[in-house]
């Protein structure tokens, strides 16, 4: 028989971090840090809109760009968070997640050949989805030294001609770095001077936790070559909802709504009618989960001081990433032993990209008693490889 | 801060001042002197504890008492509700809005001390209209926290 696969898919390495799962699932009473959803509940008021929904009927296909009111709706979140203007009718398209957004976003733009610049540590689709949309994936290894921060040297190093899309994700999952207003403008004028569009992945943007997270869409210039991606997993707690969105100018949206409405159609419609409810009414409940990532934050740099684990303060999402170099061994072998020995789950760095070697990511999506007692135990395990160092 | 910090040791009275310096980012000396302004103005009015007493082997009934009562010239409501907030048995009085006045909340070890404390001594009272009497079947949720509900974490132990 014919190998039916397709070279293409063979040829993307699975996800590092579904290797460890399958290490981690085999283990009934492990603790895990290595979740990146939210510990949460969907807000109650917002449960209760999508059950209203069901009740009324409302279970047919929406338009394919996605519900009216919902559009609206984001158009005045990003208005009054960003004070960006986005017209609902040509320039915002409801997603299944944020992740359908990277995915048809990039597929939208790219040309054979063309590159897109990634910097890592970060999320785990961009470089599959770039290479699924014909494009070469160029990668930047982000610095702790920086905070993990893109600087504009680097930025300026991976640009070549074929240079098309720039990916920004900050706040960043793993590393819970963020851009700043200053940093933003540095990159934003290298992109206007290279002519490049940036995809800004910024589901954690409800999560910051030094000043309010700024949009690169908002920096003068910016708007026009930007495909901003969003969404109300992180910020709501309603990663199960499967519900994104993204905002560009309105022939990017055309060409992504294309593909949407014949791989995807519309995003589920019960989940858009609660999506109203958590933009009308949700800022209270954001703020206090808010509140609480903050103040496990806060818990886990502390501990983290007091068991000399070097790690640079992080101010968005809810991950810290500790280094562990000291201990000269790959994450990936500390994350296995942690787990041998300590029953704690932890992600290795190297999930990220190569350049999360020597890093772990640690999810604090968890109750403070649940930190403190894998926290306890990180200390043992700790302790233990030093003594067994000297 | 005073409000996150309320909000913290509403949920839990027992953490200590050194875990509360680093969950609010400050040091051990501003939380003990803010604890202890609050308890000076009156702000922080008890630590007490939430017992789900239906899980042990001691019996109590609560009830509920909506009273009508005739307000006191230049008093108001204030002096019938110290008549009736001064018996220990009486948990909480509330002056409501809307078909009466007093809301009061009495805990007793059996329906029949609920009803002769509102035979007995709540009726009696001369600016004590009338009374209905609720009892309490059955507690769900009490204090923002539901009491019988083991609360599993259904997330898949590792995602991106």
């Amino acid at each position: 028989m014919r190998n039916f696969l397709s070279d293409k898919i063979v040829g993307i390495k699975p996800s590092g971090i579904r290797k460890f799962f399958d290490i981690v699932s085999e283990m009934k009473d492990a603790i895990s840090l290595g979740v990146g959803e939210p510990d949460f509940d969907t807000p109650w008021h917002i449960r209760d809109e999508g059950i209203y929904a069901f009740e009324r009927g409302k279970t047919f296909y929406t338009s394919n760009a996605g519900l009216k009111d919902l559009r609206v709706e984001i158009a005045n979140y990003l208005k009054r968070t960003q004070g960006t203007v986005y017209n609902p009718d040509n320039e915002i398209l409801v997603t299944v997640g944020g992740s359908e957004a990277i995915d048809i976003g990039l597929r939208a733009v790219i040309n054979a050949g063309d590159e897109v610049i990634i910097p890592q540590p970060s999320y785990v689709s961009y470089e599959p989805c770039t290479i699924l949309a014909g494009a070469k994936p160029v990668i930047i290894n982000l610095k702790a030294e920086n905070d993990f921060r893109l600087t504009p040297e680097e930025l300026l190093n991976a640009i070549t001609e074929k240079t098309k899309v720039l990916i920004l994700p900050y706040p960043n999952n793993p590393t819970g770095a963020i851009m700043e207003q200053s940093d933003l403008e540095a990159i934003a004028k290298i992109i206007i001077e290279k002519d490049i569009l940036v995809m800004s992945d910024e589901i954690y943007s409800a999560l910051t936790y030094k000043g309010k997270h700024v949009s690169i869409s908002s920096v003068a210039g910016m708007k026009e070559r930007t495909i901003l991606i969003n969404g109300f997993s992180k910020a709501y707690a309603m990663t199960g909802w499967r519900l994104g969105y993204a905002c560009a100018p309105k022939e990017i949206i055309q060409q992504m709504t294309k593909i949407h409405q014949f791989a995807i159609m519309c995003a589920p419609t019960t989940s858009q009618y609660a999506a109203i409810e958590a933009l009308k009414n949700g800022d209270e409940d954001v703020e206090k989960m808010r509140q609480a990532y903050n103040q496990r934050r806060r818990f886990l740099i502390d501990a983290f001081k007091k068991m000399n684990l070097d790690c640079f303060e992080p101010f968005g999402a809810f991950y810290v990433f500790p280094c562990i170099k000291e201990f000269g061994i790959t994450s990936e072998e500390f994350a296995t032993k942690f787990l041998q020995e300590e029953k704690v789950a932890v992600v290795p760095g190297t999930a990220f990209g190569d350049c999360g070697e020597g890093y772990l990511r640690i999810s604090y999506a968890y109750s403070i008693e649940n930190l403190k007692l894998a926290i306890g135990r990180l200390q043992r395990f700790v302790t233990k490889l030093r003594e067994s160092k000297n | 801060m005073r409000e996150e910090l309320l909000s913290i040791i509403e949920k839990n009275s027992r953490i200590d001042f050194s875990e509360l310096a680093v969950l609010l980012g400050t040091s051990e000396e501003v939380v003990l002197s803010e604890i202890s302004n609050m308890e000076n103005e009156g702000i922080i009015r008890g630590y007490h504890t939430l017992i789900n007493w239906e899980k042990t082997s001691i019996q109590k009934v609560t009830g509920l008492i909506e009273v009508k009562v005739t307000p006191q010239r230049g008093r108001g409501f204030d002096n019938i509700a110290e008549r009736i907030y001064n018996y220990p048995e009486v948990k909480a009085v509330y002056l409501i809005s809307g078909g009466y006045d007093l809301l009061v909340i009495l805990e007793e070890k059996s329906l029949k001390e609920i009803a002769n404390f509102v035979s007995d001594k709540l009726s009696t009272l001369d600016s004590v209209l009338s009374t209905a009497t609720h009892f309490i079947l059955k507690k769900y949720k009490d204090h923002g926290t539901i009491l019988n509900k083991e609360t599993k974490d259904e997330r898949e132990v590792i995602t991106p």
